[in-house]
């Protein structure tokens, strides 16, 4: 049993309700069932009042119990787990749970609100564990009043108090209208996971119900009565901006009520507000095809503000800055030098990788409804305060006057973490005097930037005449940070070590992409580890546990930033499961295990060859992520992870001419189909009471490690340079 | 602008729109039927994807003035009560991540197990890839398929 400090009074809670209850989003506040496919006479009935708990919970006088989730929900799955924490706390039968998207209030739910860093869980497990318990204590309270008796008479499971003595029990829903009076409590006892009821199983993603009906749950679906539609064109290249454009004409076009040049710069940009376009074309008109229409017929006079960048001088910048760039972070331990001059075997390889977009399937949009006093955003972001407080700024309206409300969304993965677009539908609609909802074509997105950098390392490793690991260096660059994470793994397992991480420069707009670095450094140092583990005749699989041995018995240097024995938990756990070590006919193996966003990934993954191509047949994950909430969401996470990691590493680039990206589209911008996709992923938790840690993430970056090592086993070739599929000449992957 | 009659899900809608307008952009701008996705807008992603006489096509590269009285599903229509085996399989496998694509990738699975009840991998692969699941949720596909068709 934990018993943690409530931090959350009543009317921080009561504050939150309100705001979440009152006409959140026209046609997105429908309640959303976890009971998804019952019928309806099997559910409880719905309730003819509500009794506001607490900010996360109400309870309806039927029984049936409403879940507001606090954070944005970008496919990880939140609005079933973090739900799922609540219920597990207060006892409420999950089947009579429905739940609600929380309005932003990151102070009345005492947890940030945003998506990133697989951070959700994480950090909203004490917040999420504390409204439940302290739901539940409050309705026993008011039932032990009631009945005249002690607290410690009374028992709740399953929505239902009852004595001990058996003698008397009273549902939530018939008591919910007395807990309201109950004072919130100061000290709370959570449960002992190993009580855990709800937590730890398999539940079905409560939105499940209305995707598959196609109901309007995204913001791109977002509809208001008066509302008009806008568009935007940014400039063809990086280092570019509108200077005029041929207005009249493309306010002559049917459909076409506005078009002007917007500027959304900011005195103080945040790091959310990273944006290479400032300036920009906007039209505002009735139909979207009337605005596509109107994009094709603009005359625009563009100017140069920065110098034009192309592929080749960018890899003429990592190789130069690789030698001289500032260094942004590094270790050293022992004399790596001297080592290297001694080892009797000595490998050294270069990583490289383009830069890439993020493509969410779902174009960038916002609705934005803004007066001269006040601003309403409704739309897809995983940073939402950070919207409102640039909003704020942008406008100079008071903060109290401006709402931001969270839409499900078509995929984030770092994309949404960057407001620029929801900034751009509140300028255009205050300019418009309208409000306006701003829809990117996929054109418009994928050659707006905010990419994930190109990168590129080298790895060296010392073996001495024992083929023991004697010395270790990577030096890593990238346009703009280095990949390189220099007190991860193998820090802490080399008596002679190095790494650094080396800065340079882009005018192309960079960001976070699903797994930040750590997507490129798992591909890059677990190929390595594999080429330098051949080099040195052992298994790679045992040279990795050798290492972790090493970092946990005798340590070099400061602290390291994992915990080897949960990595070489996970390695030992997938070796068992995928039964390394038996050989198959013509079925090719890689193993990479990698520990990013406080959670541990092993992966073995077997590579086959059909009509002469090497096919990705199955894989095997082993996770260490702490507490599991939801086995069956953090098992589609984990395979999700594992086939955009695959698909990225074979297909994903893009190139600069002349300031602008070649690929738009997904005609020439290639990502990973269902029939490259592996037939079949199995997923394995270890099983541990360590608090949740992320799932979003670290699934991915060991798939290119594990891909990188099986693809060399299949065609003999290892694989530096990604995409795999078009820079290795041996692979033809179609 | 020109006045055309479609027959969606069954009932007739009057559109009044330019005749190179998207089938998807009638559904989504101009009968608020938004369930069918806008993804790429040159029939690469297979979001957009809905039923014309029970085939699958990319609403998103098909005018307006070609669909004459040809049957249009979408996925709002796929079934009176969100059951259609597909869409219980769905449920059932719990495939969605985000969930934008699921809407196109159902509706390119009906259509192949409409002409198709007993799928093999390979006709899978043929079917459905053209349709981009960006979160990844291909294996789960692939399994909800196979579940639909024995239902």
């Amino acid at each position: 049993m934990t018993i943690i400090k409530t931090k959350v009074g009543r009317r921080s809670f009561l504050k939150t309700s309100a705001a979440a209850g009152g006409g959140m989003l026209i046609g997105f506040n429908w309640l959303t069932s976890c009971s998804a496919i019952s019928k309806e006479s099997e559910t409880v009935a719905y309730p003819n009042e509500w009794f506001e708990i607490n900010g996360y919970i109400k309870i309806g006088d039927t029984g049936m119990v409403t879940i507001y989730s606090p954070n944005p929900e970008i496919g990880q799955n939140v609005m079933t787990s973090m739900p799922m924490i609540v219920a597990e706390e207060l006892d409420a039968p999950w089947k009579n749970v429905v739940v609600e998207q929380g309005a932003l209030d990151s102070d009345a739910f005492k947890n940030p609100q945003f998506a990133g860093g697989s951070l959700s869980i994480m950090m909203a497990w004490n917040a999420l564990r504390m409204a439940g318990a302290a739901g539940k204590r409050m309705l026993m309270e008011a039932a032990a009043k009631e009945w005249g008796v002690g607290l410690d008479e009374l028992t709740a499971s399953e929505g239902v108090i009852t004595e001990k003595d058996g003698s008397r029990s009273i549902g939530y829903g018939e008591i919910a209208s007395k807990a309201v009076g109950i004072e919130v409590p100061e000290e709370l006892e959570l449960k002992d996971p190993k009580d855990y009821k709800l937590i730890g199983t398999a539940q079905k993603n409560v939105e499940g119900p209305k995707i598959v009906t196609g109901k309007p749950l995204f913001g791109l679906d977002f509809k208001r009565e008066g509302m008009k539609l806008a568009m935007i064109q940014h400039p063809p290249a990086f280092g570019m901006q509108p200077k005029d454009f041929n207005v009249d004409e493309i306010k002559a076009m049917p459909g076409v009520s506005d078009a002007f040049i917007v500027d959304t710069t900011l005195e103080k940009p945040q790091w959310s507000d990273v944006n290479a376009f400032n300036k920009l074309i906007a039209i505002v008109g009735d139909s979207t095809w009337q605005l596509m229409q109107a994009k094709k017929a603009l005359k625009v006079d563009w100017e140069k503000v920065s110098e034009p960048e192309n592929s080749e001088m960018h890899e003429k910048k990592l190789i130069a800055d690789l030698e001289k760039g500032r260094v942004g972070g590094s270790r050293k331990d022992g004399d790596f030098n001297a080592a290297f001059a001694k080892a009797a075997k000595v490998i050294e390889r270069t990583y490289t990788s383009p830069f890439m977009a993020h493509n969410t399937l779902e174009p960038q949009n916002f609705f934005a409804h803004v007066t001269d006093t006040s601003a309403e955003l409704v739309g897809p972001s995983q940073t939402p305060q950070a919207l409102k407080d640039s909003v704020v700024q942008l406008l100079g309206i008071p903060a109290e006057n401006v709402t931001v409300d969270m839409t499900r969304m078509g995929g984030g993965f770092g994309r949404r973490l960057y407001n620029h677009t929801g900034i751009e539908a509140a300028a255009i609609s205050k300019q418009a005097g309208a409000p306006i909802k701003l829809i990117y074509t996929r054109e418009d997105d994928m050659t707006q930037g905010t990419y994930r950098p190109t990168y590129r390392s080298v790895y060296k490793a010392g073996l001495d005449e024992d083929n023991n690991l004697i010395a270790f260096s990577a030096r890593g660059v990238g346009l703009p940070e280095g990949p390189i994470f220099p007190n991860r793994f193998p820090a802490g397992a080399v008596d002679n070590y190095s790494a650094e991480s080396v800065m340079s420069s882009t005018n192309i707009s960079t960001g976070a992409w699903r797994a930040p670095r750590s997507h490129f450094t798992a591909g890059a140092e677990q190929s390595f580890l594999d080429e330098v583990a051949e080099a040195a005749g052992k298994d790679p699989i045992d040279f990795r546990l050798e290492l972790f041995d090493k970092a946990m018995n005798n340590p070099v240097g400061e602290k390291y930033e994992y915990d080897a024995e949960r990595y070489a938990g996970v390695l030992k756990l997938v070796k068992e499961k995928a039964n390394w070590g038996t050989e198959q006919d013509g079925v090719y193996r890689g193993v990479a295990a990698y520990f990013c966003h406080n959670s541990y990934v092993a992966q073995v993954m077997d590579v086959v060859m059909e009509n002469n191509q090497p096919k990705v047949k199955k894989v095997w994950c082993a996770v260490d992520c702490g507490i599991l909430i939801n086995k069956e969401g953090a098992e589609n996470i984990i395979q999700g992870g594992v086939v955009d990691g695959i698909g990225h590493a074979l297909y994903s680039q893009l190139t600069f001419e002349n300031g602008s990206p070649m690929q738009s589209n997904f005609d020439s911008y290639k990502l990973i189909r269902n029939n490259q996709a592996p037939r079949e992923i199995e997923v394995h938790f270890v099983d541990n009471d360590i608090s949740p840690t992320g799932l979003g993430e670290p699934g991915l970056p060991p798939a290119i490690g594990a891909l990188a090592s099986a693809l060399y086993k299949a065609t003999g070739t290892r694989l530096y340079n990604q995409p795999y599929a078009s820079n290795e000449m041996s692979l033809n992957l179609g | 602008m020109a006045s055309f009659t479609l027959n969606i899900n069954g009932k007739d809608k009057q559109v009044d729109v330019d005749p190179s307008t998207p089938l998807l952009w009638v559904l989504r701008d101009h009968l608020d039927m938004v369930g069918t996705k806008y993804g790429c807008g040159i029939a690469q992603c297979g979001a957009c994807t809905v039923h014309l006489n029970g085939s699958a096509v990319r609403a998103c590269s098909l005018p307006v003035s070609a669909v004459t009285s040809q049957k249009i599903t979408t996925i709002e229509g796929l079934s009176e009560k969100g059951d259609h085996p597909v869409q219980k399989a769905w449920l059932d496998i719990d495939v969605p991540q985000c969930g934008y694509c699921q809407a196109g990738q159902m509706m390119s699975a009906a259509a192949l197990l409409n002409s198709n009840p007993n799928p093999t991998d390979e006709d899978i692969d043929a079917a459905m890839s053209g349709n981009i699941c960006r979160c990844g949720t291909y294996v789960r596909i692939r399994k909800a398929i196979k579940a639909a068709s024995q239902l």
